[in-house]
């Protein structure tokens, strides 16, 4: 089997696909790709199933040598990717010559890139996917972040090379944003007025310490009301925990699967995507809206990422 | 979020756990998870295959049929513990929390039947209801970034064992040599909600057999 040997490995890369849904009761977290959007239009440019596994990096890209010829397409935020020294464009497929190096620098926007591979990256699936859960050390390639030396095999390419690149109207619809937007949670209304004055009112920092598991924020301390006691309860994707010192963490992908601080809103589908492109110390803003108009928001997502416009052959 | 009770109770598990049961087993199209927990049932569905209020509407058949609904035969597992020493770096610090022996507080640890009321926070991670309140403990103050595999511990008035070195919070009073959490076993998971839980007390060297096996 051919495979990509890793060069290097850049800060923080691992092997992800769109997670595994449906073990929360065994305690087992979905994880999957922080911004499965670029993930899945990836896939598509690359001529893959939009849920192929692939490299998902972090803030700072690694060198990829490719044992083969592949077509690959690079998403996500712009890592400069370049080969033999070249500037490779995004959100488009490419032929990489056999025993050709693709190689990612720094970050220039954003927090995660994606090299998606034709044939995906093949690994050993846990409970149906490919995805790493880090923190609990299952799945992906050898259940951590990938380091140099790695042989990474990939899946058999089945079709030959097509020009695809993703339409500029579906790229801008797509962008990340910054005002993020979210609906009541469970516990909405242990939260006094103040609370929502200051949630609303403020932008907040996403801290240092964020990781997939978890987005923590700072800002102004949000209020709770005094004293209710939580009990531990299942919790969702893009949830906004609010801990006892007032500080939000926004749930991510490798989030627990219940936890025990009262949750104030949550993030809309539609936006999950924008909060993986999220650096550390970015400023983001909460905006609220109704249920039914998160539902069309995903829905208007889900029609484009369908849609015969979003890539040009 | 579907809230079967309001407090730590083993009746608010029954229900939950029969919820949990009907929805695996009679599947309602669009949920993609069930996430159960003390006295609540967390249920994730696909917003393009079902709305907030079509799913509540679908819900009630199944609220309506809990009552009625057996609760599964019961599995006892015996899990045996290696108390204090290295395995357990917080067993003195708990004894003297609550003015006992070391010993005092293994015998109460290891006497209850415990339930498992529902598996969460890291795979297999079964927390247990039924710790003497004589043991309730506040979680340590900062959290540990790695507690080995097997750990037994204390946080509040929960108990439970770590099934994969995590991070954690509670005060480590013991250590099983079990596997918790096998990706080649089926079910990964040796625990499973309902499940009737008793500690038993081993020696280092029974602990160092058993690992070795």
């Amino acid at each position: 089997m051919s495979a990509i040997l890793i060069q290097a490995p850049g800060l923080f890369t691992t092997v992800q696909d769109l997670g595994r849904e449906g073990f929360g009761p065994m305690g087992v977290s979905a994880s999957g790709a922080a911004d499965a959007i670029s993930l899945r239009i990836g896939n598509r440019l690359a001529g893959n199933p939009e849920g192929s596994a692939a490299l998902e990096m972090t803030l700072v890209g690694g060198a990829f040598m490719f044992e083969r010829a592949a077509t690959v397409a690079a998403t996500g935020a712009d890592f400069g990717p370049s080969l033999d020294g070249v500037a490779l464009p995004m959100w488009t497929s490419i032929e990489i010559p056999k025993g050709e190096t693709v190689r990612f620098g720094a970050s220039r926007s954003g927090a995660r890139a994606y090299l998606c591979v034709q044939g995906g990256i093949a690994v050993e699936p846990f409970l149906g996917s490919a995805s790493t859960h880090v923190l609990s050390g299952l799945g992906g390639f050898e259940a951590r972040a990938l380091r140099k030396g790695d042989r990474i095999e990939l899946g058999a390419a089945n079709s030959l090379f097509r020009k695809r690149s993703l339409s500029a109207k579906a790229m801008e619809n797509l962008k990340p944003r910054k005002m993020i937007r979210v609906t009541d949670g469970p516990q909405s209304d242990w939260f006094p007025e103040p609370a929502w004055k200051t949630l609303w009112g403020n932008a907040f920092r996403v801290s240092e310490q964020s990781n997939r598991m978890g987005i923590r924020l700072e800002g102004p301390p949000i209020q709770l009301e005094a004293s209710r006691e939580m009990i531990t309860e299942g919790v969702s994707l893009g949830a906004i925990q609010v801990t006892p010192s007032g500080q939000p963490i926004i749930l991510f992908v490798e989030q627990q699967t219940t936890g025990g601080y009262p949750k104030i809103t949550n993030v809309i589908s539609a936006d999950l995507h924008s909060l993986g492109q999220l650096r550390p110390r970015d400023e983001i803003r909460f905006e609220r809206v109704e249920m039914s108009e998160a539902r069309s928001l995903l829905i208007q997502q889900e029609a484009l990422l369908a849609s015969k416009e979003l890539i040009q052959e | 979020m579907v809230y079967l009770g309001e407090e730590i109770a083993l009746e608010n598990h029954q229900r939950v756990l029969k919820l949990l049961r009907l929805l695996q087993f009679e599947p309602i199209e669009g949920i993609r998870n069930l996430h159960p927990a003390y006295s609540s049932l967390l249920i994730k569905f696909d917003p393009l295959r079902l709305d907030y209020d079509e799913l509540q509407s679908r819900l009630i058949p199944y609220l309506g049929r809990l009552d009625r609904e057996p609760l599964p035969a019961t599995r006892e597992i015996e899990i045996p513990v290696c108390y204090g020493g290295e395995f357990g770096p917080d067993l003195n610090n708990v004894a003297e929390m609550h003015g006992m022996t070391a010993a005092q507080v293994i015998e109460l640890h290891s006497s209850p039947i415990y339930v498992v009321y529902f598996l969460g926070f890291a795979p297999g991670f079964a927390y247990l209801g039924g710790l003497p309140e004589a043991l309730a403990s506040a979680r340590l103050e900062t959290p540990r970034a790695k507690v080995p595999q097997g750990s037994v511990g204390i946080g509040g008035n929960q108990t439970g064992i770590y099934p994969l070195s995590t991070p954690g919070g509670w005060r480590l009073i013991g250590r099983t040599p079990v596997a918790m959490f096998r990706r080649d076993a089926n079910p990964m998971s040796l625990l499973q909600i309902g499940d009737h839980v008793r500690f038993r007390t081993i020696s280092q060297k029974a602990f160092a057999d058993l690992a070795g096996r």
